[in-house]
């Protein structure tokens, strides 16, 4: 069975401004708008404007929307301050990774849960599942919001100029209320490039005007509209897991590296503490394959699946790759044995359609920027 | 987006242009290379190798993808574009021009090569 694929309120906007369009979980989003390499160096140098609309809202609320989200997710919700952001992630009872999201605490009983476009029904299944018991509602809020991001270094001085809000005041990862060219908006210093910026989230009937007004505002400092490949070789470079790549359910947070998102220390119990709790011990003594970077010595780009290999063996697979724009040269991520994890193993490789091509293993991230 | 009157184009969106002394130029369309995206990547088959119309001789990658190059043409190869090699971006700017990829003697010509007309209309 397909179905139409659905549209974001910026749509027609997107087509006029002659957008490669793709289908991305669903939704019809745009690819590149021209070259997806000046796209990608727009968003590293001056800013860039994504349309995230495909994203998943889940709104909980209630009296208890903090004792459900504590028990659904892995992470200490209940100690995030109001206005303040998290990144988090929503595990099975076996440990495996359904979805990382990022929560913002709106008010002291409403939460906004972001979900990735591809996992917004698993994520708003599992919260309405979990929440039998609780005080707290959860609802579907993925056809109430529009979401603009404008990401790079020009990007706050964008913003000011078509907000009141305190931006100054609003912290990485910290979200507040406010208007933006005259329209409601929930301002987040949030974004999954490796820039400063800002993600936007509107009510899909102000979304046009909301971008048209940052067009405008960023026409002078070489803001263009960037779509969703330059936002991958983006978070690629800042060493950004994607649902699906890096993250999946046959891994836990502490086989991604990313054991630090599970707070064991807060009260109660939460959804897959017991297997997660075993899945730190083994981490600890019988260590995991690890995710690293490679950075290509020649030309060829390694792409999703494609087995590493050193001495002829399988060592490892990898799981994003792309021509990197800012280092001029192909790089991946890859889970590799812990005995070729360390940067600068010799001898590693990727096997490219049945040639071994030689690989740099390099630390996380590739790219960071100059705060 | 024109395509040139003069050259001649496969369905695999390859041109052709007229053979002088013998010899023709193949490239890819300006609707590929839009189609492709960003290209990063492109290899060529070697000078000296033999080439069958509708087979392929190399590939080019872009940002998301690899795609197989196709020869329009069978023939022994005498040319590779080297300057296409250290800067694949010149598929996208120039396809029809710096872009080129390779230069063949042409010993068959496929009766259903198209014309510029005809390509615009199946490439829509």
């Amino acid at each position: 069975m397909t179905t139409a694929p659905r549209r974001t309120a910026l749509d027609a906007l997107h087509r006029s401004l002659g957008a490669t369009m793709t289908d991305f979980a669903g939704w019809d989003m745009p690819l590149r708008y021209g070259s997806e390499r000046d796209e990608h160096t727009a968003v590293r140098t001056k800013a860039g404007l994504f349309d995230l609309s495909h994203m998943g809202e889940i709104t909980v609320t209630g009296p208890q929307a903090a004792d459900l989200l504590d028990h659904a997710l892995v992470g200490n919700i209940g100690g995030v301050g109001v206005g303040r952001a998290r990144y988090t992630m929503i595990c099975r009872e076996d440990g495996g990774i359904l979805d990382d999201l990022i929560v913002y605490r709106l008010q002291e009983q409403e939460y906004m849960v972001v979900a990735n476009a591809s996992n917004a029904q698993v994520v708003l299944d599992a919260l309405t599942e979990r929440a039998a018991g609780f005080d707290a509602e959860v609802r579907d809020d993925r056809d109430a919001y529009a979401l603009i991001a404008v990401q790079g270094p020009e990007s706050p001085g964008i913003l000011k100029s078509l907000t009141d809000a305190d931006l100054d005041g609003l912290k990485y990862y910290a979200g507040l209320p406010g208007t933006v060219a005259g329209v409601p908006a929930l301002i987040a210093r949030t974004g999954y490039t490796g820039e400063d910026g800002f993600e936007l989230f509107v009510e899909p009937q102000h979304a046009e005007k909301l971008w048209q007004a940052l067009t405008e505002a960023g026409q002078g400092v070489g803001l263009i509209p960037c779509g969703l490949s330059c936002r991958d070789t983006l978070r690629l470079e800042a060493g950004m897991p994607l649902y699906g790549h890096e993250l999946t359910t046959a891994l836990t947070p502490f086989d991604a590296g990313l054991g630090r998102v599970v707070k064991f220390e807060k009260s109660g119990d939460f959804v897959g503490r017991a297997a997660l709790q075993a899945a730190a011990e083994r981490a600890e003594t019988a260590p995991p394959r690890k995710l690293v970077g490679l950075v290509a010595e020649g030309r060829r780009v390694p792409r999703a699946g494609m087995p590493v290999v050193a001495a002829g063996e399988v060592i490892g697979e990898v799981t994003s790759g792309a021509p990197s724009p800012t280092l001029g040269k192909p790089i991946a991520m890859a889970y590799v044995d812990a005995a070729h994890a360390a940067p600068g193993t010799p001898g590693v490789g990727v096997d490219i359609r049945g040639t071994h091509e030689p690989y740099e293993v390099v630390a996380l991230p590739f790219y960071k920027r100059q705060k | 987006m024109s395509n040139p009157e003069q050259l001649r184009y496969s369905k695999e969106h390859e041109w052709l242009s007229p053979a002088e002394d013998g010899v023709a130029t193949v490239g890819i369309t300006e609707h590929a290379a839009n189609a492709l995206g960003d290209v990063v990547y492109v290899q060529l088959p070697d000078v000296g190798t033999t080439v069958t119309a509708g087979e392929t001789c190399g590939e080019l990658e872009s940002t998301k993808s690899v795609s197989d190059l196709y020869s329009p043409v069978s023939g022994e190869v005498v040319e590779a574009n080297q300057e296409v090699v250290d800067d694949p971006s010149l598929v996208n700017t120039a396809p029809f021009e710096g872009g080129w990829l390779f230069k063949v003697r042409v010993a068959e010509e496929p009766a259903d090569l198209l014309s510029a007309a005809e390509y615009t209309d199946y490439a829509g």
